[in-house]
C-alpha cells in the first residue's frame, strides 16, 4: 500500500532529520550510482591473461571442481570421457546455446543428448558459461533461452564448457561484461556465480558436496 | 518466535549443563574462527576491504531512502513487485496473501533470519499452507521444532546422533527406517526427501543477502543450492527482505561480497552467489512467472539516526558470535530469540525492547573480540554499553547493581576515601587469604566463589600504590 510506503519513506527521513534528497546532495548519490566507484584493488585479480587462466584452474580445483584445459576440438570428446572416468551415465541434459552447437557432437556416438531446461532426474547437465572469475576460481551463468538456470542446479554432475577468453581477474570485470551484453540496468533474470559444487556444513560444521546443487563440477577450460 | 530473552539467565543455567550443546560447542570455537584468520591471512586487501564495506554501508544508511526508492523503481521496471511492510504483520499478512493468489499450499523456504523474526512459519501454518525449510540445518531444526541458534549454522548446537535420530524419527514413514551413521548419508537422505518438496512447492520464498538498488536485483549467498531451486522451480518468487540491505551498485556487492564469507566460514567464496532480477522473460525456459520484494522496516528505520545506528550495517556473516566467548559458552538459544551472540545483543533490544532483553548487552566482557573481527566494523561492545546505559537510565537494572554501581561512583570521584579504603580492604583481604593464594569463599561475593576461586591480594599493596612507587622511581631514574 503506498500509506505503507510513504510511512516507511518519511519514517527514515525523519530520523535522517532531512526531507526527499534534493539539490546537490541527490546530484551526487545519482552521480555515483551512474558511475559505481571501484573498492580496493584485489592484486590477484589483476593479472595477465595467462596467468588469470592459470589462477582460475587452481582455484577451482582448490575449491573441490575439476578442471580440464582441452582444445576446442576436444571438447566433446572430453565431455564422454569424463563421463566414463567417473562410472556415469553416457547421457546428458543440454544447455541449448550456440556456443556448445558450436562443437561437433556428433562424433561422440555412444553420448545420448537431450537440449532444454533441467528436470529433477537428471544425471548430467552441459552448458556454457558467461565468464569465469580467476580471483575465486568461480564461473558465472546468465539465464536466457540459450542457459536454463535449472540445469545449473538440479543434475548430480554438472559440466561447464568456459572459453579461456571468457576468464576474467573480479567480480568487476563481469559486471563490466553484463552491462555491455544487457544494457547499463538491464540484467538476465538470473545471474549465478557458482563456485565449485554444492556443499553443506550444517552438520557438525565438516563439510559434505552435494546438498542440494551438483555434488561433482567439471570445467572445460577451452583454448581456441 | 515467542521471546524467551528475559529468561537469560535460566537459559544460560540450562545451556552450560548440556552435554550435547557444550561438545558442539567446543567445535564451534575452533572451527570457524580459524578458518576465518586464515581466509583473511590469504588476501592482503582484507583490511582495506573492511574499511571499504563499513564506508558503502555507511554511504547507504545516509541515503537510504533514496537507493530503496531507486531499486523499487528497477524491480517495477522489469515487471516485478515491491511491498512496503513497516511492521512483521504487515509483511505476514502480505506473503499470506501471495501465497493464497497462487493457491499455494507449499512454499519452498530457503533461510531467512528475517522470517524468524517475523514468526513467518507459525502464521502460514495457522492459514494451511506448509512452510518447508530447505537449508539443511533449517531443516534439521524444522523437523525439531527447535529455533536456529546461529544465524548462518543454525543447527550447530546439535551433534551428528541427534540429527541421525531426528531423521530417523521423521523419515521413517517415508521409507527410510534406517538409522544413518555417516554425515554425508544423512546430507544425501534429506537432498533426496527436499528435492521432490522443491518440485512440488507452488512458492519459492528466499531472504536477500543483498539489494542492488542499480540493477533491482537481489543478491543471496549460499552454499547448498537451495536457495536457487526456491528462486528457479516455483511459479512465484518472494524475496524478504529488511531496508537496511539495500546496497547501491554491483561494484559494492563486490566489495561486500569479499569480506562476507571469508568473515562468515572462512571460505573464499561460498559455493552460490546469485542475482535474481525479476520474473522470467518470456523467451526463457525456466524461472517464476511472479517476482515479489517484500521490505520489512520494523522498527529498524527509527534507528537511523541514533547512537545505535551502527548496527544497521550488519550483513549477518556471525563472526561477532563464533569469536564471543559468552556465546562459545552458552550456544544460541540462550539469548532467547531470533539473533543471538553480540548482534543479537545489540539488535534483540532494538526489536523487543530493552524491558524484555536487557540481559543480553550484559552478557559481555567486553573483551572486544567481536569488534576487532566484525567486517563492516560495528563497535559493538560500545552499542551494548549504550543499551546498558539505558537500561540503567530506565530504572531496569536490578537494585543491587544499582546500589552497588552508586556506591562506587561515590568513592571513585573521591580518589582519597578510595585509596584510603582499597588500602584497608586489601590488608584485611590479605590476612584472610594470602596463605592460600585464593579464597574459596568470601561475604557478597557468592556470585563469585560459587564457580571460582577469587585470587588474593598479592603482597606489594593495592594498584594505585605500586603504580604510585613505580612512578616514583621511574622518576628518580
Amino acid at each position: 500500500m503506498s500509506s505503507d510506503r510513504s510511512q516507511i519513506l518519511n519514517g527514515i527521513r525523519r530520523s535522517l532529520q532531512r526531507g526527499e534528497l534534493s539539490g546537490a546532495a541527490r546530484q551526487a548519490v545519482e552521480s555515483r550510482l551512474a558511475t559505481p566507484p571501484r573498492g580496493p584493488s584485489v592484486a590477484r585479480a589483476q593479472l595477465p591473461q595467462a596467468e588469470k587462466v592459470a589462477l582460475f584452474c587452481q582455484w577451482a580445483e582448490t575449491l573441490n571442481a575439476t578442471v580440464a584445459r582441452v582444445g576446442s576440438a576436444e571438447v566433446p570428446g572430453e565431455v564422454t570421457a569424463y563421463l566414463m572416468r567417473n562410472n556415469l551415465p553416457a547421457s546428458v541434459a543440454m544447455a541449448p546455446s550456440p556456443l556448445l552447437e558450436g562443437y561437433d557432437w556428433s562424433s561422440q556416438q555412444m553420448l545420448s543428448i537431450r537440449r532444454g531446461r533441467g528436470e529433477g532426474s537428471d544425471q548430467v547437465s552441459v552448458t556454457g558459461a558467461f565468464a569465469g572469475i580467476a580471483e575465486t576460481g568461480t564461473v558465472v551463468m546468465a539465464s536466457g533461452p540459450d542457459h536454463p538456470v535449472s540445469l545449473n542446479l538440479l543434475p548430480d554432475t554438472h559440466v561447464v564448457v568456459l572459453r579461456e577468453a571468457d576468464i576474467v581477474g573480479g567480480y568487476e570485470d563481469v559486471w563490466g561484461r553484463l552491462r555491455a551484453r544487457y544494457g547499463k540496468d538491464r540484467m538476465p533474470r538470473t545471474v549465478n556465480t557458482i563456485t565449485g559444487p554444492s556443499r553443506t556444513g550444517d552438520i557438525e560444521q565438516a563439510m559434505e558436496l552435494g546438498a542440494h546443487g551438483p555434488r561433482r563440477m567439471h570445467i572445460l577450460v577451452v583454448h581456441e | 518466535m515467542e521471546s524467551t530473552a528475559h529468561a537469560f539467565k535460566t537459559n544460560v543455567d540450562h545451556a552450560l549443563a548440556d552435554p550435547n550443546l557444550q561438545d558442539s560447542l567446543a567445535k564451534l570455537k575452533v572451527g570457524f574462527s580459524e578458518r576465518r584468520r586464515q581466509a583473511a591471512e590469504r588476501l592482503p586487501e582484507f583490511e582495506a576491504l573492511r574499511d571499504r564495506a563499513r564506508d558503502i554501508k555507511n554511504h547507504t544508511l545516509a541515503n537510504l531512502d533514496f537507493y530503496l526508492e531507486e531499486f523499487e523503481r528497477k524491480v517495477i521496471g522489469l515487471g516485478g513487485h515491491v511491498h512496503w511492510a513497516p511492521t512483521a504483520a504487515d509483511a505476514r499478512r502480505i506473503i499470506a496473501e501471495l501465497c493464497q493468489s497462487v493457491g499455494a499450499r507449499t512454499v519452498a523456504k530457503s533461510k531467512s533470519m528475517v522470517a524468524e523474526e517475523i514468526a513467518l512459519n507459525e502464521h502460514l501454518e495457522a492459514l494451511g499452507i506448509a512452510p518447508i525449510e530447505t537449508d539443511l540445518g533449517e531443516y534439521i531444526i524444522q523437523l525439531r521444532n527447535e529455533p536456529p541458534s546461529h544465524i548462518i549454522a543454525p543447527a550447530v548446537h546439535l551433534t551428528k546422533d541427534q540429527v541421525a535420530d531426528t531423521f530417523l524419527e521423521h523419515h521413517s514413514k517415508l521409507g527410510f527406517d534406517k538409522r544413518l551413521t555417516e554425515r554425508n548419508d544423512l546430507v544425501a537422505e534429506a537432498r533426496y526427501v527436499l528435492r521432490q518438496k522443491f518440485l512440488d512447492a507452488d512458492v519459492g520464498l528466499t531472504g536477500a543477502n543483498f539489494l542492488v538498488a542499480e540493477t533491482g536485483s537481489s543478491m543471496l549467498v549460499t552454499n547448498e543450492g537451495n536457495a536457487d531451486l526456491s528462486n528457479t522451480l516455483p511459479k512465484m518468487h518472494i524475496v524478504l527482505a529488511s531496508i537496511e540491505k539495500v546496497i547501491p551498485t554491483l561494484e559494492d556487492a563486490a566489495v561486500l561480497l569479499r569480506v562476507l564469507a571469508r568473515s562468515a566460514t572462512g571460505q573464499e567464496s561460498s559455493a552460490y552467489t546469485t542475482l535474481n532480477t525479476g520474473p522470467k522473460r518470456a523467451e526463457d525456459l525456466d524461472g517464476p512467472s511472479q517476482y515479489h520484494v517484500v521490505l520489512l522496516d520494523n522498527g529498524r528505520s527509527g534507528v537511523l539516526g541514533t547512537e545505535m545506528q551502527d548496527i544497521l550495517r550488519c550483513i549477518r556473516c556471525g563472526a561477532c558470535m563464533n569469536h564471543c566467548p559468552v556465546y562459545g559458552a552458552v550456544g544460541g538459544h540462550a539469548y532467547g530469540w531470533v539473533y543471538p551472540g553480540p548482534m543479537g545483543a545489540v539488535l534483540t533490544p532494538q526489536l523487543v525492547g530493552v524491558e524484555e532483553a536487557s540481559n543480553l548487552p550484559n552478557a559481555s566482557t567486553f573483551c572486544g573480540r567481536c569488534e576487532s573481527v566484525c567486517p563492516v566494523r560495528i563497535p559493538l561492545p560500545k552499542l551494548m554499553r549504550h543499551w546498558r546505559e539505558r537500561e540503567f537510565e530506565k530504572h531496569l537494572t536490578p537494585r543491587g547493581v544499582r546500589q552497588g554501581l552508586a556506591l562506587w561512583s561515590f568513592l571513585a570521584r573521591r580518589p582519597a576515601l578510595y585509596r584510603g579504603l582499597t588500602s584497608i580492604a586489601n590488608r584485611v583481604l590479605a590476612l584472610f587469604g594470602r596463605a592460600d593464594g585464593r579464597y574459596s569463599a568470601l561475604p557478597l561475593a557468592g556470585g563469585w566463589t560459587r564457580f571460582r576461586d577469587f585470587p588474593a591480594p598479592q603482597p606489594g599493596g593495592t594498584f594505585h600504590a605500586q603504580w604510585k612507587g613505580k612512578e616514583g622511581k621511574r622518576k628518580r631514574a
